[in-house]
């Protein structure tokens, strides 16, 4: 899946993964997507919660070996 | 304002003492309100910690003056961020160290009972998970039952009783949480039993327990009862004609559920007669030590979860419904979600998988969902 931006949050604990998507996010436009990359296991339950809180949309999310993958689209 | 850190052990003081405590528990909602630490006198505010990035001036007057603050989340990363963060605004909390995953593995030793020429018999309470392992002490031996994942507690608690483990039972293949008993057997040369009927997958070797089987403990007699019905295996244990360790047959608010093996509708008979009938036989004075608690309300005041089988048959509900259709129905309709991860907590616990530390703990989080109410 095509994203405008990538963050790599690997191995990062919680919170700093949502942290660093968080002020990602802020730099770009709505419609964009960014995706991220972050080893943390709390990070896909966190997310998911997060991008909904915050009126974003998970496009997609996969595991990649010990990678979490997910792309959002800011809102 | 430095922020300080409240051990799962404290946190787990405070429960059974029934304190007051306020806890802001900073995980996403489905987190919260799928498992919590609970207790009888703790107030919650649930706020996921992404929610107070920009400021936690909104939660400081939902927080009480008059009781202490804790601030919990999966790991203690987001706690101790925002436990910072309402220091800065001059709001003293403690943050649990270690997390949700310390409190799922912390161990309670309370003692239950004394056993004949001076033996005595400890209740092992897993607070945040509900899990329940024992150890029965006499005359410079032990033995083991239902031992959890957590098994350096096991052993340096023998050790400092001057006991050397030599029984470890399971009562049945668990599903809810990794045995830690064929590791307590590995390092103490012990025996590690299990019934025959649930290890037909196991992979690994173990001595068949049967019911009827009988071994000493120093001065004590641990009796081993078939009692299937959670599962085909499921196996009590009588201790000096005085305990009645049921497994996940039996608890004290509530019964076993006959599914976690995919085979409720074929179990559900073996349940009723290991309740009704077996049970039934036994003498009313046998003090019930379950290998669960679902609720705070079973723990006694000493934090032990302990009742007379005579009173169970008066206060358990379970135990309680005459017509055979509507306890069928009970036990296999409606019944709560499945344990988190339980496919695979079968499959480490018959040795077919071995994951490692991390993905254990993963696999464990969450609460044990082995009974029917």
């Amino acid at each position: 899946m095509n994203a405008d931006k990538v963050l790599d949050a690997k191995g990062l604990a919680c919170p700093m993964p949502i942290v660093k998507t968080r002020k990602e996010m802020k730099d770009m436009d709505s419609g964009q997507v960014l995706e991220i990359q972050a080893t943390d296991k709390g990070a896909s339950a966190d997310l998911t919660a997060w991008a909904k809180s915050g009126g974003h949309e998970l496009l997609e999310q996969q595991v990649d070996g010990d990678v979490l993958k997910f792309w959002i689209k800011k809102g | 304002m430095s922020v300080k850190a409240m051990t799962a052990a404290q946190v787990a003081r405070k429960v059974i003492d029934n304190e007051p405590l306020f806890i802001l528990d900073v995980r996403n909602g489905d987190a919260f309100a799928d498992w919590k630490i609970e207790g009888g006198n703790i107030q919650y505010l649930n706020i996921p910690y992404f929610d107070l990035l920009d400021g936690v001036e909104e939660v400081i007057d939902q927080l009480p003056k008059d009781r202490d603050i804790l601030v919990v989340c999966a790991k203690e990363g987001s706690s101790i961020m925002v436990a910072d963060m309402l220091a800065d605004e001059g709001v003293e909390t403690a943050y649990l160290s270690g997390g949700m995953k310390a409190w799922s593995e912390h161990l309670e030793p309370v003692k239950v009972g004394d056993l004949n020429d001076g033996g005595e018999l400890y209740q092992f309470v897993r607070i945040g998970k509900g899990c329940l392992s024992y150890m029965a002490i006499s005359g410079g031996e032990a033995a083991v039952i239902d031992a959890t994942r957590m098994t350096d507690v096991f052993l340096n608690f023998a050790q400092e009783k001057g006991a050397a483990i030599k029984h470890v039972f399971d009562s049945h293949l668990h599903a809810d949480h990794i045995s830690g008993g064929r590791k307590i057997a590995q390092a103490t040369g012990a025996t590690y039993y299990l019934p025959p009927a649930d290890a037909e997958e196991v992979v690994f070797d173990f001595t068949a327990l049967e019911g009827g089987f009988k071994v000493a403990v120093g001065s004590s007699t641990v009796e081993a009862l078939y009692s299937p019905g959670h599962t085909i295996g499921s196996t009590s244990f009588i201790v000096d004609d005085q305990y009645l360790m049921t497994g996940d047959i039996l608890f004290i608010d509530s019964i076993g559920r006959p599914d976690l093996a995919g085979l409720a509708e074929d179990w559900v008979g073996d349940l009723r007669e290991s309740l009704y009938s077996r049970y039934e036989a036994l003498a009313n004075e046998l003090v019930v030590l379950p290998a669960h608690f679902m609720i705070m309300d079973e723990l006694n005041e000493d934090g032990s979860v302990a009742k007379k089988l005579g009173d169970l048959f008066k206060e358990n509900h379970g135990l309680n419904i005459e017509d055979e259709q509507e306890f069928r129905n009970m036990v296999t309709k409606n019944l709560p979600p499945q344990p988190n991860a339980y496919e695979d907590i079968r499959k480490t616990n018959m040795g077919k998988i071995t994951p490692e530390n991390e993905m254990q703990r993963e696999m464990e989080i969450g609460p044990n969902r082995c009974a029917v109410r």
